[in-house]
């Protein structure tokens, strides 16, 4: 791994630590938070790919886990890592990859298309896969439960992914780094 | 510099290894999976609650890790009280606020600067599979100094933006915020490179 991956992986851990400074939004009607943090997988799978995007949403976990309030609204610590949400955050890292290996598979014939539907899956799909089955095992739920309870949420993600799909193919225009990675 | 979660005390768990701090979370966390059986777990949680006052933490600070997950645990009592008994609903609700009131004591107790050096211990076997200590301190370091120099772009963009009518617009804010300091980044690998990290 060279100095320059490094030095991404840090940036892209750090971004995701300010996606959470700024305030939630409260959608209109379910009266549900929406965080700009889970940009930050999206983005560090979608721009960096699924090695160093990957490592890079482990690199912000691992702050999160040794105390630094880093989390949306100021949260951190091992309380907020292993208690109910927990699967939804630890998700972020393999969503991360999920969504890096599929945009480098896709890389050298990207569009809007393949890469809202490469970041839906693994930031939606899998992400939503692992949340919802912790959520199931510590609430004694089922499965299907867990999933009617994190529905809500879609919603928000729904944005969030159109926001890091436009945001991909502009920074791949102007800053290619998965090609370069090659 | 970012302030941690920590809260400075002398008491025994403020003394404890950082290891053996997160050994016995560990412990905790999965031995109210392998005992369903609510007086235990109910005394496992007061035990913890016990803990706070023994580390010199007040009732406010309990409230404080409580709070953000009670409305969580309020719907899984209601769900699990329709779904099964009372039993089941204390028993969800007991493990969940153990686990994470003794995460956070833990949390509480301990320094950042502890935990990463515990951090740095555990991962010296994992150098043969690639793993480098060096390399990961390096990136934890760079983090802690990039997040304050990415929120200073991200606001000047967002000045130069409102003069352009965009500051509504989130993808007219991170795509030149990515873009900045990705360049930023290749700087700073250049001076690492010349100092021969490697």
């Amino acid at each position: 791994m060279k100095t320059k991956d490094i030095v991404y992986i840090a940036l892209f851990a750090a971004l995701t630590a300010v996606l959470g400074l700024f305030p939630p939004i409260t959608l209109p009607v379910t009266g549900v938070p929406v965080t700009a943090q889970s940009l930050g997988p999206m983005l560090a799978g979608a721009i960096l790919g699924a090695r160093r995007g990957g490592l890079s949403i482990v690199l912000f976990l691992v702050l999160v886990a040794v105390g630094l309030p880093l989390l949306s609204g100021g949260r951190g610590g091992f309380g907020v890592m292993i208690g109910v949400t927990g699967g939804f955050i630890f998700g972020w890292a393999i969503s991360a990859f999920v969504i890096g290996l599929l945009i480098e598979k896709f890389w050298n014939r990207l569009n809007v298309i393949n890469a809202a539907l490469s970041i839906a899956f693994g930031g939606i799909v899998v992400l939503y896969a692992i949340g919802n089955a912790w959520v199931a095992v510590v609430a004694e739920i089922s499965y299907w439960q867990a999933t009617v309870g994190a529905a809500p949420f879609l919603i928000g993600d729904a944005i969030k992914v159109a926001i890091a799909t436009a945001v991909c193919l502009a920074v791949r225009r102007a800053y290619p780094l998965i090609s370069k990675a090659g | 510099m970012i302030a941690g979660l920590y809260i400075d005390g002398t008491s025994a768990l403020h003394r404890a290894a950082a290891g053996a701090k997160i050994l016995a979370m560990i412990a905790l966390g999965t031995g109210v999976f392998l005992i369903p059986d609510w007086p235990v777990v109910a005394f496992v949680l007061a035990t913890v609650v016990l803990l706070y006052p023994v580390s010199g933490f007040g009732p406010r600070i309990i409230w404080a890790q409580i709070k953000p997950i009670l409305w969580l645990l309020v719907i899984f009592f209601a769900v699990q009280m329709w779904l099964n008994d009372w039993q089941a609903a204390v028993l969800v609700v007991t493990r969940i606020a153990a686990i994470v009131m003794f995460a956070s004591l833990v949390t509480l107790t301990t320094k950042t600067s502890d935990l990463l050096a515990a951090l740095e211990r555990a991962m010296l076997p994992l150098r043969p599979i690639g793993v480098n200590p060096e390399k990961v301190s390096l990136a934890i370091s760079m983090v802690l100094r990039f997040i304050p120099v990415i929120a200073t772009v991200a606001s000047e963009i967002r000045d130069a933006q409102r003069a352009r009518g965009l500051d509504r617009s989130i993808v007219a804010m991170v795509v030149p915020l990515i873009i900045r300091t990705l360049k930023m980044a290749d700087d700073v690998a250049d001076a690492i490179d010349a100092r021969s990290f490697d």
